[in-house]
């Protein structure tokens, strides 16, 4: 295809890079910090404890704080389905959609609606309806995230649809394929979990500050046990649902998997490179013996990882390009042909019912029909083929930095809980500022996971059926920049706003919190 | 049970669905309009904050019946959502800025060392009330005015030539904006305006015991009541007396019929009573607290509000039902978009119906919930009390 627009691709996708990112800023800590925030109160409620009541109130305060700005960037989100991605809204709304719209009546409203009774409700309901409706916040804010990643993970592995020649656009066949689908289900908990995860390290982080300025150890102490029991059971789920992600990347996205452990040539007893340093290459296609500079492996640990089976055969890039007959691996220019004849047999199938000429539609109905899984690949017909190879040390890098952070954290968990039972957490300052700095580390962990997702996955708007190049909407690309900008403006400013807000709600502390408190009541 | 719907009820019925939250959003815009009026209404720091309040409380439900209206039109239209926001670019790409600057300035307007400073983020609730009243506005009116843009689903299947295999696609290089410029769009977008600020004046007078800002609500109740009727008259005459886009039912050809929306009223009298008794609530809930405002001052907003969700609500009907073209192209009458040409697959609806059965159920936890928590009126003491303040 000559006439790709390509700026107008790369800036529709860098300004939904853009949102997402910064919308993914604000979203984990209102996962998580919502279910520590109701633990808290909870401990209130059963014990009558003010000093529960003055820590829910804090935590509540930096979660109205960032909470605010999750709700605005995700508004974006949602639209520019629209706005940049329009064919795509059409080719896939018809299952798409749907869990938007059930997000929006079943989550969205629950959680704007019970966050009012969370801040504004303390003099006004009585305790157990305030606790509950903390609880709908948090409940109301996780089944949010169940249907967008859903949605989602639908993307990524899109079952539960036809494809209904006559509308030009996948049909909804089967509503619980789409919600239950095993990359849907391990999608949504390994996100949530993850999220749990940085808010407990967020919570932790926050309270060491306290106790390195010696202030309100005892706040800081209750405040890291919560977190810290939540966060070390969230992590270890985190693991067991990553590893479950993995094992479905190799199953449904082999290349995104492929690119993710920097893996040409496939193969059996495949090791995992733990930690690596990539050589650069250009020219990704060209056969290579060694495409590491450096690397420390763990044998068979890869084939294990996708398959549970040391002895599996794992293919890599150049097998998923070139095919592999003793595999079973159909090369790129033969699912490139393929789709290609779908693509063609669509359009004559639609010019033939015009005319009226049946046979000549029934023919094209099943070429298109034998061919349709190969669909997407026909918009390469005559490209260059790397462009369906995505950005292999990005995706290679940003999984292990992930990984290894989330391991830096479960030992953070388990050395605080240890130091507050011990009550050694006081004198013990490398922890005390590791855990601060543990916080923009969670951030990175976070947006780094979606990076593997996001980044892996390309092109494909929908695995194997819609690239980026067929998804966009047609606006010039000037417009697009334009907007990249203004967003990009935007979105900074108001997150340096959030973090210097929060930064002296922090200061501030509880105490400041009680003492108004105390003054007006 | 909706498996036994038919595939034009439950377009018919996810019409409906989605005119209503649409006309529930424009009314839930008496906090845009509010935001227009902080400093009209309010002369000192204290009578600023308790407007801020009362808004501040009822944004998020606006935000989320907007939220919600895009994803139900999504599921339910999703021809509609890929053409039009994908097409006025820039109307919609507005729209969002305007709402992405407004969930935070409540929240950030008066907290310590918020960067911006607390004039900036008035100004940004001013300017979400200005540009994202006008500009829905606009947008609704391109319903029954008509935009530029041609949809070819075998576009899909270009895959040389020097087009894009898109399927909607947009003519001119303004993206939307075009339509802003539009007289009769745009007053609908000014009546919209009006409408936002009248409605945020009678929310006010129903909810505040400052009698200073009460005494100025009236005033102001006329000067924005005025402008309103004036742009919504215009437009509704216009449109009612222009050719409207009239859908064949045997083969679907698009074509300009004479008095369309008119013969739609007409055809339609449930939806051309319960318009005009929208209208008159509207107008009563205006001129009674205006003439007798002891006895109707805590009223008029419910009248008004009752009547804009009326009258929204059916206007959208108008153009939807009868074999209307709900977003129809001036470019090419052939790919404008029906409730027919533009839904979801019988089994995404009938899917989604089932999730619409929830709306009741959702209803009934916002009322009660307000209810519990906003059962007097509010002043600046009780907001010095409050743990949570903007």
């Amino acid at each position: 295809m000559e006439n790709v627009d390509f700026s107008l691709v790369n800036w529709s996708r860098a300004q939904f890079a853009l949102t997402a990112m910064y919308h993914y800023l604000f979203v984990p800590l209102t996962l998580g910090l919502s279910f520590i925030v109701a633990f808290m109160e909870t401990l209130y409620v059963r014990t009558g404890n003010q000093e529960w009541k003055r820590i829910t109130k804090f935590w509540m305060s930096l979660f109205g704080i960032n909470f605010a700005i999750g709700v605005a960037t995700g508004l974006i989100l949602e639209f520019e389905f629209g706005t940049n991605w329009s064919n795509y809204s059409w080719f896939v709304g018809d299952i798409f959609g749907a869990p938007l719209a059930i997000e929006g009546i079943m989550a969205f409203f629950m959680e704007s609606t019970f966050i009012a009774v969370m801040f504004f409700g303390w003099n006004k309901v009585s305790k157990g309806f305030h606790l509950t409706s903390t609880w709908l916040v948090a409940i109301g804010s996780n089944l949010s995230a169940l249907w967008i990643l859903v949605a989602n993970a639908w993307m990524q592995n899109p079952v539960g649809m036809e494809f209904n020649p006559d509308t030009a656009r996948n049909e909804m066949a089967n509503f619980w394929e789409v919600l239950l689908s095993d990359v849907a289900i391990n999608k949504f908990l390994h996100t949530v979990l993850s999220a749990y995860v940085l808010s407990s390290v967020f919570v932790i982080g926050v309270s060491a500050w306290f106790i390195i300025k010696n202030r309100e150890y005892l706040f800081a102490k209750k405040s890291i046990r919560v977190a810290a029991v939540f966060g070390l059971l969230a992590s270890f789920l985190t693991v067991a649902t990553g590893d479950g992600s993995a094992r479905n990347m190799a199953k449904y996205q082999p290349m995104k998997f492929a690119a993710m452990e920097n893996l040409y040539d496939g193969q059996q007893n495949a090791p995992l490179a733990v930690i690596g340093l990539l050589k650069k290459n250009k020219e990704e296609l060209d056969p290579r013996k060694e495409d590491f500079v450096f690397k420390i492996e763990i044998p068979n640990m890869l084939s294990y990882m996708a398959y549970l089976d040391p002895n599996a055969y794992v293919p890599g890039i150049h097998d998923l390009v070139k095919g592999n007959t003793e595999h079973n691996i159909i090369s790129y220019q033969e699912r490139i042909d393929k789709g290609s004849v779908a693509i063609k047999s669509l359009a004559d199938y639609t010019n033939a019912k015009k005319s009226g000429n049946d046979s000549l539609a029934q023919v094209s109905l099943t070429n298109f029909k034998a061919n349709y899984a190969h669909f997407g690949y026909g918009y390469y017909a005559n490209r260059d083929m790397n462009e369906l190879i995505p950005n292999v040390p990005l995706v290679f890098y940003s999984f292990r930095i992930m990984v290894g952070l989330g391991m830096h954290f479960i030992l953070l968990f388990m050395v605080v809980l240890y130091l507050t039972r011990k009550d050694k957490m006081l004198s013990n300052k490398v922890v005390l500022y590791t855990a601060l700095w543990s916080i923009p580390l969670a951030y990175i962990a976070s947006e780094l996971g979606w990076v593997v997702a996001e980044v892996g996955r390309q092109p494909w708007v929908i695995q194997d059926i819609l690239p980026t190049i067929a998804a966009v909407s047609q606006v010039n690309s000037g417009s697009v920049q334009l907007t990249f900008w203004l967003f990009f403006v935007i979105f900074t400013g108001l997150l340096i706003a959030e973090i210097k807000i929060m930064t002296a709600q922090i200061r501030k502390g509880p105490d400041e919190l009680k003492q108004t408190e105390i003054n007006h009541v | 049970m909706f498996e036994t719907f038919s595939y034009i009820t439950l377009q018919q019925y996810w019409w409906i669905i989605v005119s209503l939250l649409a006309a529930l959003f424009v009314f839930l815009m008496f906090v845009q309009g509010g935001q227009t009026l902080l400093y009209t209404l309010g002369k000192t720091e204290d009578q600023r904050t308790v407007l801020v309040n009362l808004l501040g409380r009822k944004w998020e439900l606006t935000f989320t019946t907007l939220v919600t209206f895009g994803g139900a039109f999504f599921a339910s239209f999703p021809l509609f959502y890929s053409t039009s926001f994908g097409g006025a670019y820039w109307v919609w790409t507005l729209i969002l800025l305007a709402f992405v600057v407004q969930a935070v300035s409540y929240e950030y307007r008066t907290k310590k060392d918020n960067f911006l400073g607390q004039k900036t983020y008035e100004a940004l609730l001013f300017v979400n009330g200005l540009l994202g009243t006008i500009l829905v506005g606009t947008a609704v009116a391109t319903f029954f005015t008509g935009s530029q843009f041609s949809v070819n689903k075998l576009n899909l299947t270009v895959l040389t030539g020097d087009q894009m295999p898109i399927i909607s696609v947009w003519k001119g290089s303004a993206y939307g904006l075009e339509a802003a410029l539009n007289v009769l769009n745009l007053s609908l977008g000014l009546a919209v305006f009006f409408l936002s600020r009248v409605l945020a004046i009678l929310y006010f007078i129903n909810r505040i015991s400052d009698s200073e800002i009460i005494l100025r609500s009236r005033k102001h109740l006329l000067y924005n009541a005025i402008p309103f009727v004036v742009f919504f008259l215009v437009f509704v005459i216009s449109i009612m007396l222009s050719d409207g886009f009239a859908v064949n039912p045997i083969d679907n050809n698009v074509f300009m019929e004479p008095y369309k929306y008119l013969h739609n009223l007409l055809a339609m009298p449930l939806v051309a009573i319960l318009f005009v008794v929208g209208v008159l609530l509207v107008l009563g809930g205006i001129i009674l607290p205006l003439v007798k405002f002891e006895k109707f001052q805590s009223t008029g907003i419910w009248l008004a509000g009752i009547g804009t969700v009326l009258t929204v609500f059916m206007l959208l009907l108008l153009a939807g039902f009868n074999n209307t073209a709900f977003y129809p192209s001036e470019y090419d009458l052939q790919s404008s978009l029906t409730i027919q040409n533009s839904s979801s697959s019988l089994y995404t609806l009938t899917v989604m119906s089932y999730v619409s059965l929830l709306v009741p159920f959702v209803l009934a936890y916002i009322w009660y919930v307000w209810k519990s928590i906003d059962n007097k009126k509010i002043d600046i003491a009780e907001l010095k009390s409050e743990s949570h303040v903007y």
